[in-house]
């Protein structure tokens, strides 16, 4: 396959494949009996249409940044971790302990806590699958999955016989105490004057903004960074450069699965404000089409996880204005994204780089 | 615990068994071709929903049997299509598959029957009925024997019968005739089945198909045998109970009929006893019978109980050398 210039392959492909998955989108709205310019005019101002629904778009997308930073770390390593819904489940358990043993006296002591409590189970459930996969030899893919529905199974039990707030009917915790409930943006922007409605984005859009400049730096301006690169790029190469697989197999599995983690930080301690069963509701799988479209860099993760937000925000106004389409069109968009960005990803680009060879063929 | 309750249990695994054994055997032939497949639950929830739409509609279960046929083998055409022609990451495929298949059956089936996303109740001929064995009622008052043949392995549906005998099926196929030998070689060494000259893409997407018909032969049975219409998400991770079962059973026909009889097992104790209690041990949560499949898969995946190595080519695109 003939060399790309650089744009073409971050940016231009993608846009294409996304456009693609889109179109086919509109097809299937269209097959359903609806407008599907309509219904993306709907979406649109569903999405963005006040300060109260950019909030809510943000808030989701806070999650797909985290669930998307994990999937590409683990592309970086060439690791496939379809893990994140339950890594992120797994930490919902963790954030609610940190927030339900300490009656913390103000947030911003209880999210160091909450951050470390996440990051940590999710990183553990993350590197079981990434031990037995280098040490034992067990694909990597195959384990995460069932990992999610293990770790399905543990919150159920957790929820229903072990940290079930004995008032409430359903399986679900105590509310935890006003010192770890984090700050909206509204309250945050009261702080300097700017009224904001009320909507469930909180700091952790900052910490998912962090996480994306981490990320970078950790990728490409860290040694541990090129060493996850080389390895994903050539096991044998990085194992004779002196790169231990093990060792890169291991920190890259823990760090994508703390930072999948990390959105339970938003969903438990942002918004829910307890652990409720399935505090993850997929988007540790959005975060594969995040990865996918904002091919693994944290910029296009950044940015695609906003389209997701805004998919997801918008895709609710849509199925109040246009009851035929439901709300798995979500699901049906998201299959699609990943279907024309990740494995039908050829359909474009062997066309595409053929035109670009003839570009530069008629130059020479 | 007495012999009925005993026969109740088996007889209830023997219910459980063939959607997980269909797709697990679905999955045997893509693997054993080198197409790894993780959109078996997507392809039984489309075939699962096609049978039960077509068969409200056309009154007769074998007409929503062919249309599941169908539905899951263009699903299956879609996963070969990426994967083999345009050799796109097999794992993406299938879990953009799943995930077609769970929005895209919701979204059709409320816009197609307006009855939230189910399909109609169905009932007399657009359901298969139960089959009874001949001389299941003259042998069935003789003790043990009789109700063991009458109750247990009689009185279920076709469709049960076909995946069970599909068994023996794949094991004489895939080892003891030319296709199957082919199909196993392109698997584990795709350059020699090319320089033998038989086309490695066409021998792959054979195996696909086989995979898309016996995957619409399980999710048939979830719709039109097992319950009376398609529901939203019936498969309810069948599909990797399957894919687990079919690593436990080290890609192997037989074992994969163990295998998928043993889940079927542990899934008709967990309806049966939701809190079982094991002297000396206490109360079994049902979460962790639920959760004991992919378990044990995972410890069998990671070597623990003997090695199950996969098809060595599988997962990875056939590039021809020129």
């Amino acid at each position: 396959m003939g060399k790309l210039p650089k744009w073409a392959d971050y940016a231009l492909i993608p846009f294409l494949n996304v456009l693609l998955a889109f179109f086919v989108s509109g097809l299937v709205v269209l097959f359903i009996g609806e407008d599907p310019i309509k219904a993306m005019g709907i979406m649109l101002k569903g999405s963005l249409g006040s300060p109260r629904a950019i909030g809510y778009t943000l808030y989701y997308a806070t999650n797909f940044i985290f669930t998307g930073l994990a999937v590409a770390v683990a592309f970086h390593a060439r690791l496939f971790n379809i893990g994140g819904e339950g890594q992120a489940g797994v930490a919902g358990l963790g954030v609610a302990f940190v927030c339900m043993y300490v009656d913390w006296p103000h947030w911003s002591l209880a999210l160091p806590a909450a951050i470390i409590g996440a990051a940590l189970f999710a990183g553990i459930w993350a590197a079981i699958p990434a031990y037995l996969q280098s040490k034992r030899g067990s694909h990597i893919v195959i384990t995460t999955i069932m990992f999610n529905y293990i770790a399905a199974a543990l919150l159920v039990y957790m929820l229903v016989n072990v940290i079930k707030d004995p008032g409430s009917m359903s399986p679900q915790t105590r509310a935890f105490v006003p010192g770890s409930v984090l700050p909206t943006a509204k309250e945050m922007l009261g702080w300097i004057g700017v009224d904001f409605p009320r909507s469930p984005i909180n700091i952790s859009f900052l910490l998912a903004i962090a996480a994306c400049f981490g990320v970078w730096i950790l990728i490409w301006k860290s040694r541990l960074g090129y060493e996850i690169r080389a390895f994903g790029h050539s096991e044998s190469a990085a194992g004779y450069a002196g790169i231990s697989g093990f060792k890169i197999t291991m920190i890259a599995m823990t760090i994508s699965g703390s930072l999948a983690g990390l959105m339970a930080i938003n969903t438990v301690m942002g918004e829910g404000k307890r652990l409720v069963l399935d505090p993850v509701e997929g988007a540790g799988f959005i975060g594969i089409a995040v990865a996918l479209i904002g091919r693994s860099h944290p910029l296009g993760v950044f940015l695609a996880a906003i389209l997701f937000g805004m998919l997801y925000q918008g895709g609710f106004d849509l199925s109040f204005d246009m009851p035929k389409v439901s709300r798995e069109m979500i699901l049906v968009i998201q299959a699609l994204v990943i279907l024309f960005t990740g494995a039908l990803e050829n359909l474009v680009r062997m066309p595409v780089t053929r035109l670009f060879l003839r570009f530069t063929k008629g130059a020479a | 615990m007495d012999f009925n309750t005993i026969l109740q249990i088996l007889d209830s695994t023997l219910r459980l068994t063939p959607p997980l054994l269909l797709a697990c055997l679905a999955g045997l032939y893509s693997e054993r071709a080198g197409v790894f497949d993780i959109g078996l639950e997507g392809k039984m929830l489309v075939a699962a929903f096609f049978a039960g739409a077509v068969a409200a509609v056309s009154g007769y279960a074998w007409v929503g049997l062919a249309a599941a046929i169908a539905a899951s083998t263009v699903m299956a055409l879609l996963h070969g299509f990426a994967s083999i022609t345009l050799r796109g990451n097999q794992l993406i495929s299938g879990v953009a598959i799943n995930f077609l298949a769970a929005g895209g059956t919701a979204l059709i089936g409320l816009n197609w029957f307006r009855q939230g996303t189910q399909t109609p109740q169905l009932n007399g001929s657009a359901r298969f009925s139960e089959i009874t064995l001949p001389f299941a009622d003259s042998i069935h008052s003789i003790p043990y024997l009789g109700p063991i043949y009458a109750d247990l392995l009689s009185g279920h549906w076709i469709i049960s019968y076909i995946a069970f005998l599909a068994v023996p099926f794949t094991w004489w196929l895939l080892f003891h005739t030319r296709f199957g030998l082919r199909l196993r070689a392109v698997g584990e060494n795709p350059e020699a089945v090319d320089t033998a000259g038989i086309s490695v893409i066409w021998m792959r997407y054979r195996a696909v198909i086989i995979t898309g018909i016996l995957c619409g032969i399980a999710g048939a049975y979830l719709s039109t045998c097992m319950n009376a219409g398609f529901v939203k998400n019936m498969t309810a991770g069948k599909g990797f109970i399957a894919l687990a079962a079919l690593i436990f059973a080290k890609w192997k026909p037989w074992s994969a009929m163990w295998a998928c009889l043993l889940f079927g097992f542990l899934e008709a104790i967990s309806i049966r006893f939701p809190n079982l209690e094991i002297p000396g041990i206490g109360t079994i949560p049902v979460q962790f019978m639920q959760a004991l499949p992919y378990i044990l898969t995972v410890v069998i995946l990671a070597g623990f109980v003997g090695k199950a190595i996969p098809p060595k080519a599988g997962g990875e695109a056939y590039v021809k050398e020129r």
